[in-house]
């Protein structure tokens, strides 16, 4: 047990480190921009409508007065205590801002992390246990279609034809334009998430169907395939092939809830969903330093998160580090 | 009696790319016969390269994709075709092969020899024969990876003789292990062709054939050269096939002579 | 049975021309792509103009092409830096282990850590946008698994006892690595590259797309895609539709010569 405590506990580690370097890149890319957020909005309605004093903590952050590192740190040192600054453009917390915004992506990234996981898995095993033939044709057709197709152009495809042709699905945003935030029903929210979960799973399933597949077909050429085979046994894929793919699925699947962020980016801002992505948009078009460098640090910390989550998982369920570790 | 495997003028060979374009048969079996009857322990002896586990592979319609078989294979008489082979496969026709990588990393020793089965006569079974190997209960509750190699050839002979094989096809089932350890090995095949099974053993070891086996088939690059009884063999006077003769003659206690000028005469 | 390596040879030829032709034909239509003609405007696609054209009457087909031809050479630009970073990284940090390795590796971590996206977009910020932003961040972020892959092949490479022995029996680390690294890297390395230039192609395009790459008087992909989302709800369908088409198939080919090649000089697929 020592043995895994001490496992997770550098793992954890590692991860806290990676996001102290997340966050230090993210600001000096920042802090090397030539397009100063105060030049950028003195005179807008954002800076205008701040109080004096928070304009003055801005200057704090991002004022050349002060040397770099020693603004990162301070900036360190607030967001340790939880406070990640205010949000130019939101005029209200970062955190608070990301919370909300995160909780109305979480509804698109969920369901588009599972069907697509579910998905890709289903399609990747069928390829790889029939390679060469004509399912597998087909799902490496798919995926190549889909791995070249820009996400963006594809949501707006989605768009064209079932907003504006078929009038089935509404344009975009979370809820109806107008609608007060309680009054919005499940369904209401439903409808709208349709279409850009639908698009972010399309274009997950990609990813993880190949190399789901590469494993599979790993997988059908050991020894014990063919043994089972000679056995004469007949649920092969269930018993021996799902067996051995999991674990590399496995990882696959967390390891898939970047690329799942960063196609919330583009899809959300197609479908003017309300969601995190869109948020570091505006937030980067409108030079939101603030907002931008919390919405990094969260999604490297999810993107971390699943990572350590893959990894202490594989000690749970891989017989070899398991029976490892009990000293067998 | 009837043979319960009888392969006449076997030939697999595959077909690959070579340098650039080019298309090239690779023919790793050339012209293979040999009969295995009931009650009968029959050694296949070659060195690496000669054929040997495609032999093995060919019975059990497990060969990859890229090959070709030729030639006919009876099974109890009549035609083993894949459709046949589906049958007595796993159940009158088994597979012993090589060793640990032939079981399932992913799964505990007592499913994989109950073939995924859980009634409970089926468990009381897969004990028994473990225990006639000398393996424990606790052995079912093993992952491969915790097995010796011994134990892991004798947990793959358990799943071979879960049900009643009459056919039993070994595939150079002794690599890796100590001598003691493979003969106890190769004991277990006489014990099992005693009961009434014909068996194949397909080895590069010719001692250890000679130790248990009735017949002798030697191959070389794709070709039977010899068939003769053990006995025969044994007593040194029977080999009348130069390249048997070279093996025999290179074996320890023999006094590993080298080999002498007719084979050379045969090889060119 | 017909040759299917000549097939795939035949194939790769044949996408490797179509993709030049598309080059030079875009660098060509530059003009007529910004050439604006009010008396023509908002045409549907038909035989004069197969991809219509946009408000201003511009040829939506001279627009499409040049901005694949820009996608194009944005994206072999990109995926050479790129793959040059990966090379030097991945065998720096095999090839002198310890600290240099460790750091190297958190590194590659850390550039994973974060959606390539938003990466490319705080490059593209931190180097003012524009085109220059966004060829920087490109370049930058695709490099760690190209370098991940070659960091392995050749750590797998020096314990491979046939390099040990070669070292003993007194051959010379230039020969080595000339004799022994350089054909099995090379392969990997060419696919590689060649494996990011549809990944550089569309990230491109989407970061333009976002405003934060190449600026809106260039007729890129990104920019006409941008402009179409002001029409879709008027009906005027072949803004987005054949752009991003044309897109999709330029990144498929990219995409399908990567792969074909990768087959060929695996020696162990290439049996297929």
């Amino acid at each position: 047990m020592g043995h895994r405590l001490r496992f997770t506990a550098r793992k954890l580690a590692r991860m806290v480190l990676l996001l102290l370097g997340v966050s230090l890149t993210a600001f000096l890319l920042m802090n090397a921009s030539p397009l100063d957020p105060l030049q950028t909005n003195v005179g807008q309605a954002a800076l205008g409508a701040m109080s004096p004093e928070q304009i003055a903590r801005l200057e704090e952050y991002w004022g050349v007065n002060t040397p770099a590192a020693e603004r990162y740190l301070r900036w360190l040192g607030d967001a340790l205590r939880g406070d990640f600054g205010i949000s130019l453009l939101y005029r209200q917390p970062v955190l608070e801002v990301i919370g909300q915004r995160l909780s109305n992506s979480l509804w698109l990234m969920a369901s588009a992390w599972v069907l697509s996981g579910a998905l890709g898995l289903a399609l990747g095993v069928l390829a790889g246990t029939r390679r060469g033939r004509w399912p597998d044709r087909l799902v490496r057709g798919y995926c190549l279609v889909i791995s070249s197709t820009p996400s963006f152009w594809l949501a707006l495809l989605l768009l064209m034809v079932f907003s504006v042709w078929l009038g089935i699905l509404p344009i975009g945003l979370a809820v109806p334009i107008g609608a007060e935030h309680a009054g919005v029903t499940l369904l209401q929210r439903l409808r709208h998430a349709i279409l850009p979960a639908l698009t972010l799973s399309v274009t997950g399933v990609a990813n993880i169907a190949l190399h789901t597949r590469e494993k599979t077909a790993d997988v059908m050429e050991r020894d014990y395939i063919l043994f089972a085979r000679a056995r004469g046994e007949t649920a092969i894929v269930r018993r021996h092939v799902l067996r051995n793919v999991a674990l590399p699925a496995l990882t696959l699947q967390f390891a898939s809830i970047g690329e799942i962020a960063g196609g919330s980016v583009l899809v959300e801002q197609v479908f003017s969903y309300p969601g995190l992505g869109q948020a570091a948009v505006s937030a980067g078009l409108g030079s939101d330093m603030p907002l931008l460098l919390g919405i990094t640090v969260v999604t490297a910390a999810m993107v971390f998160g699943g990572n350590l989550a893959a990894d202490l998982l594989y000690g749970v369920i891989d017989p070899r580090i398991r029976r490892g570790a009990a000293g067998t | 009696m009837e043979p319960i495997l009888n392969v006449a003028h076997l030939s697999v060979t595959f077909s690959r790319y070579g340098r650039g374009f080019s298309r090239t048969k690779l023919s790793a079996i050339e012209d293979l016969s040999l009969t295995v009857d009931p009650g009968q322990v029959a050694a296949v002896v070659g060195s690496s390269g000669s054929g040997k586990s495609l032999l093995a592979h060919a019975i059990f319609h497990i060969l990859p994709p890229n090959s070709r078989v030729e030639g006919t294979l009876l099974y109890d008489g009549a035609p083993l075709t894949a459709h046949r082979a589906a049958e007595p496969r796993g159940r009158e026709l088994v597979l012993i092969p090589q060793g640990v990588t032939y079981l399932d990393p992913m799964m505990k020793v007592g499913p994989q020899v109950c073939r995924g089965r859980r009634d409970p006569a089926v468990r009381a079974r897969c004990r028994e024969v473990l225990k006639r190997y000398g393996l424990g209960p606790d052995v079912e509750d093993l992952y491969p990876f915790q097995l010796s190699g011994g134990m892991a050839r004798r947990v793959l002979i358990a799943c071979a003789v879960m049900e009643r094989p009459r056919l039993i096809v070994a595939d150079e089932p002794t690599p890796g292990l100590d001598a003691r350890t493979a003969q106890r090995v190769v004991g277990h095949f006489r014990e099992l062709a005693d009961r009434g099974a014909g068996v194949l053993l397909i080895t590069h070891d010719l001692p250890l054939a000679l130790s248990v086996a009735d017949k002798i088939v030697v191959m070389h690059a794709g070709q039977t050269v010899d068939e003769i009884s053990a006995d025969q063999l044994q007593s040194g006077y029977g080999p009348s096939h130069p390249y048997t003769r070279a093996l025999w003659r290179a074996m320890p206690q023999n006094g590993f002579a080298p080999p002498s000028g007719d084979l050379e005469e045969w090889l060119t | 049975m017909k040759n299917r390596r000549g097939r795939a040879l035949f194939l790769l030829l044949i996408a490797i021309g179509l993709l030049c032709a598309v080059t030079v034909a875009g660098g060509l239509l530059a003009g007529s792509a910004e050439f604006a003609d009010f008396s023509r405007k908002n045409l549907p696609p038909c035989l004069a103009f197969p991809f219509g054209t946009d408000r201003m009457g511009r040829d939506m087909l001279a627009r499409a092409l040049a901005g694949l031809s820009l996608s194009i050479r944005i994206g072999a630009f990109t995926a050479v830096i790129s793959g040059a970073v990966a090379l030097l990284l991945g065998t720096a940090s095999a090839l002198l282990g310890g600290p240099v390795d460790a750091a190297i590796s958190w590194v590659i971590d850390l550039v994973m850590g974060v959606p390539h996206i938003l990466l490319i977009i705080l490059i593209s910020i931190a180097c003012g946008k524009g085109t220059f932003g966004v060829v920087a961040g490109v370049a930058l972020t695709h490099w760690p698994s190209l370098a991940r892959l070659l960091r392995g092949e050749v750590l797998q490479l020096k314990q491979a006892p046939y390099i040990q022995m070669a070292r003993r029996l007194g051959a010379s680390w230039g020969r080595v690595l000339w004799g022994h690294f350089l054909p099995h890297l090379l392969p990997q390395f060419l696919t590689g590259m060649i494996l990011q230039f549809p990944h550089a192609i569309l990230h491109e395009a989407s970061v333009t797309f976002l405003g934060f790459g190449l600026p809106p008087d260039q007729p890129a992909i990104g920019v006409i895609l941008e402009e179409s989302m002001a029409y879709l709800s008027t009906g005027r369908w072949w803004l987005a539709l054949f752009p991003g088409l044309s897109l999709a198939l330029t990144v498929a080919l990219f995409a399908l010569l990567g792969e074909r090649l990768r087959l060929l000089l695996s020696p162990v697929r290439s049996q297929e």
